[in-house]
């Protein structure tokens, strides 16, 4: 394919041009998918930017959601890992446009049918079968135009199917790395566990050159968990501070099934989290983390949607935000309990921990019960560091910075410590850490 | 030889710093000295310790701290800790989700030059010697720090981050206090132990127990925010026999 014409003129951005060389660049995938594209580029086209009358975007920052002059990578380049390693299953890394590099995963668990591959493989290769879980279940929080973009020029990303009885304990690791000016990424990971099946996959998202490097990128999640499931999904990013960033998770948990899932907001400029938790069928279990450090001048916009749809579920939402210097967050939260959601245990948690005096701390919190037999709450708090704990730690000869790091930390434990296992949990506890050097 | 000199000094609270607590005391500690001081009840020996470690909610309105014959006024907290002070808290904080092992090695790491990386091994084994000399068990270590600990454990592990940390001067402020009597030894050992002529100790304390095991070159009676009686160790034991009235006393005698 010959490059595109626009490829060196960032101020026309992604326009019908540049979507028609996308798609001639994969007439090998299944007409369905080249027809979902289609459909999805043209409701890109036709939706309105968020406006300041739509209450899922209410306190955003709408004139950071500029689209003009970002354009599709057409490179690969050799990326840096930036999280420290821990045992895995296997990894997929994605630079730019595509996967570079795949470890092989254990023969036995391919022979038992276990997939992990880039999305457009198994869309060759499986197609039907990601056809009949991707966007299932559509979140609906607001971000919709974004999804639709994510759809219609989405190249990486991964497909993770693990069959029924199938436990595995080590992660599934995804990296994507972006590098390059006014790039674009769209990102879209597709898991599906099957009844009484068992993993975890992981996500790193960073940003592979400096920290000026614009870029916009908008992610999207399908996590399947069917009847006895457990799955555990991490999503952690870390991207440029002028990245826009959109990540839309959506859950569907059947009968008996347990996802939990946590995001990392390390990075961007302006992200935007959104989270839809579906508890399909009695005994489903949602549990709905995030962790965000918000510095500088970064606004960071999480909406989030917990539905029980059957009776005897349950879901529990913990969302804890750190906050320094003049940075921003939104939590918008709702609990939507169905007419025959009888039994719902339904909890929502915002924590936010102000390092700053200037920084702002939105929490919107809201439940809607149309059960009569219900148990939910939900409820936010925004509390200042103690400064006696800080005294106590300077008073060590511990230097502000690090004090404050400590007691950041130390704040995100509570989050940290749902995660049964210990080498990812020390992982990310030093990711976290790398945000608090100079 | 290093000193900590207090100059006529005076702390009120930072919101009302019109009304001094401490209000003109003066003490010269030299390494290799012990210096007990005991005082009745709000009389200013904690808010003395605080000032000195630099908590913000006190002001020196007036006088200075001069350690190494450097005024320690103008630097922050961890500055005066890392130049080689070191607070024993009457009250120590509850930091949930620190570890001991944790908050001890970024303790250790901020005394190391900058870009010398800590070395793991050598540290976890002199903080488990250090345990072992405190009676403390190691499983602590990945406890939070003080989080639920006992009154005397959360004093055992103020010991134990002295000894980790090695101070030229230590203010141990009660550091006896809601101690038993096998603790109170275990603690008193652990001070004894460091004892000499690197370290100089000022101990705030109302009991003359804790001086039977470490037992003080100097004692100083502090009253309303001075120190109004100096004396050697047979002062404490004068003053357990008599109480403090019987200073007040002598001091009314002396200003009428
Ligand atoms: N942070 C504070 N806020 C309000 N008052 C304070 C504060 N710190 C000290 N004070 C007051 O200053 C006076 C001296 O208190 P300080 O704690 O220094 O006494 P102390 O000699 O250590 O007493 P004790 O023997 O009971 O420990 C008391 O009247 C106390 O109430
Ligand atoms: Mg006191």
């Amino acid at each position: 394919m010959s490059a595109s014409p626009l490829s060196n003129a960032p101020a026309e951005g992604l326009d019908s041009a540049r979507f028609a060389a996308h798609l001639s660049q994969r007439t090998t995938l299944p007409s369905w998918w080249l027809d979902a594209k289609k459909a999805a580029w043209n409701q890109f086209s036709a939706l309105p930017l968020p406006s300041r009358t739509d209450e899922t975007w209410r306190f955003s920052d709408l004139k950071g959601l500029d689209l003009t002059g970002f354009k599709l990578p057409e490179d690969a380049p050799q990326p840096h890992p930036k999280h420290a390693a821990f045992p895995q299953t296997a990894e997929l890394v994605f630079s730019n446009r595509e996967a570079i590099t795949r470890s092989t995963m254990p023969a036995d668990l391919a022979a038992r049918g276990v997939i992990f591959a880039p999305l457009e493989e198994a869309l060759r290769e499986q197609g039907d079968l990601v056809r009949s879980y991707f966007q299932k279940h559509p979140a609906n929080l607001g971000s919709e135009k974004f999804v639709a973009l994510n759809t219609a020029l989405t190249a990486t990303g991964a497909f993770l199917y693990v069959p029924a009885d199938v436990e595995i304990a080590l992660p599934f690791v995804v990296q994507h790395t972006l590098t390059g000016q006014n790039l674009a990424a769209f990102p879209h990971t597709l898991v599906v566990l099957g009844p009484r099946a068992k993993a975890t996959l992981v996500e790193f998202f960073v940003s592979g050159g400096p920290a000026s490097e614009r870029q916009l990128v908008a992610g999207v999640n399908d996590l399947h968990a069917a009847e006895g499931a457990q799955l555990t999904y991490v999503g952690a990013q870390h991207w440029s501070r002028e990245t826009l960033a959109f990540q839309v998770n959506s859950i569907a948990a059947e009968r008996d099934a347990r996802v939990l899932s946590l995001n990392l907001h390390l990075g961007g400029r302006q992200a935007r989290h959104e989270s839809h938790s579906r508890l399909l069928g009695p005994g489903a279990h949602s549990e709905m983390l995030a962790l965000t450090v918000a510095d500088g001048d970064r606004e960071f916009d999480q909406r989030t949607l917990q539905t029980h749809v059957a009776p005897n579920t349950t879901s529990n939402l913990l969302y804890k935000n750190a906050l320094l210097e003049t940075a921003k967050t939104i939590f918008s939260g709702l609990i939507i309990v169905e007419p025959d959601a009888q039994k719902t245990d339904a909890y929502q948690k915002n924590r936010n921990l102000m390092l700053s005096d200037d920084a702002e701390a939105h929490s919107l919190p809201g439940l809607e019960i149309q059960a009569n037999d219900v148990k939910c709450s939900h409820g936010s708090t925004s509390a200042r560091i103690d400064a006696e704990q800080e005294f106590y730690l300077q008073a060590r000869g511990i230097a502000p910075a690090a004090a404050r790091r400590l007691l950041v930390t130390a704040f995100f434990e509570e989050v940290l410590n749902k995660l049964e296992n210990e080498d990812l949990h020390a992982a990310l506890t030093a990711l976290i850490a790398t945000r608090f050097q100079a | 030889m290093p000193s900590l000199e207090i100059r006529d000094l005076f702390v009120a609270l930072a919101a009302t710093p019109d009304k001094p607590i401490v209000k003109g005391l003066n003490l010269t500690i030299r390494t290799g000295e012990v210096h007990a001081i005991m005082g009745p009840n709000g009389t200013g020996k904690s808010t003395l310790s605080k000032a000195i470690a630099g908590h913000p909610d006190y002001v020196i309105t007036s006088g200075d701290v001069i350690l190494d014959g450097k005024s320690i006024l103008e630097m922050e907290p961890d500055e005066r800790a890392r130049a080689g002070l070191f607070l024993a808290f009457q009250y120590p904080s509850e930091i949930p989700g620190v570890s001991i092992a944790n908050f001890l090695r970024a303790a250790v790491q901020a005394r190391l030059a900058e870009g010398e990386e800590l070395d793991a091994t050598a540290y976890y084994k002199r903080l488990y010697s250090k345990m072992d000399m405190l009676k403390i068990d190691r499983k602590f270590t990945s406890r939070s720090v003080n989080e639920g600990f006992s009154g005397g454990e959360k004093k055992r592990c103020e010991i134990l981050q002295m000894a980790m940390l090695e101070p030229t001067f230590a203010l141990m402020d009660e550091t006896d206090s809601g101690l038993d009597i096998d603790a109170l030894r275990i603690v008193a050992e652990g001070v004894e132990a460091m004892r000499g002529d690197k370290l100089g100790v000022l101990l705030i304390t109302h009991y003359q127990r804790l001086l039977d095991y470490i037992v003080p070159d100097f004692v100083h009676v502090m009253y309303d925010g001075r120190i109004v009686k100096s004396g050697d160790k047979t002062l404490a034991l004068e003053l357990e026999a008599k109480g403090y009235d019987w200073v007040k006393q002598e001091l009314a005698a002396t200003t009428a």
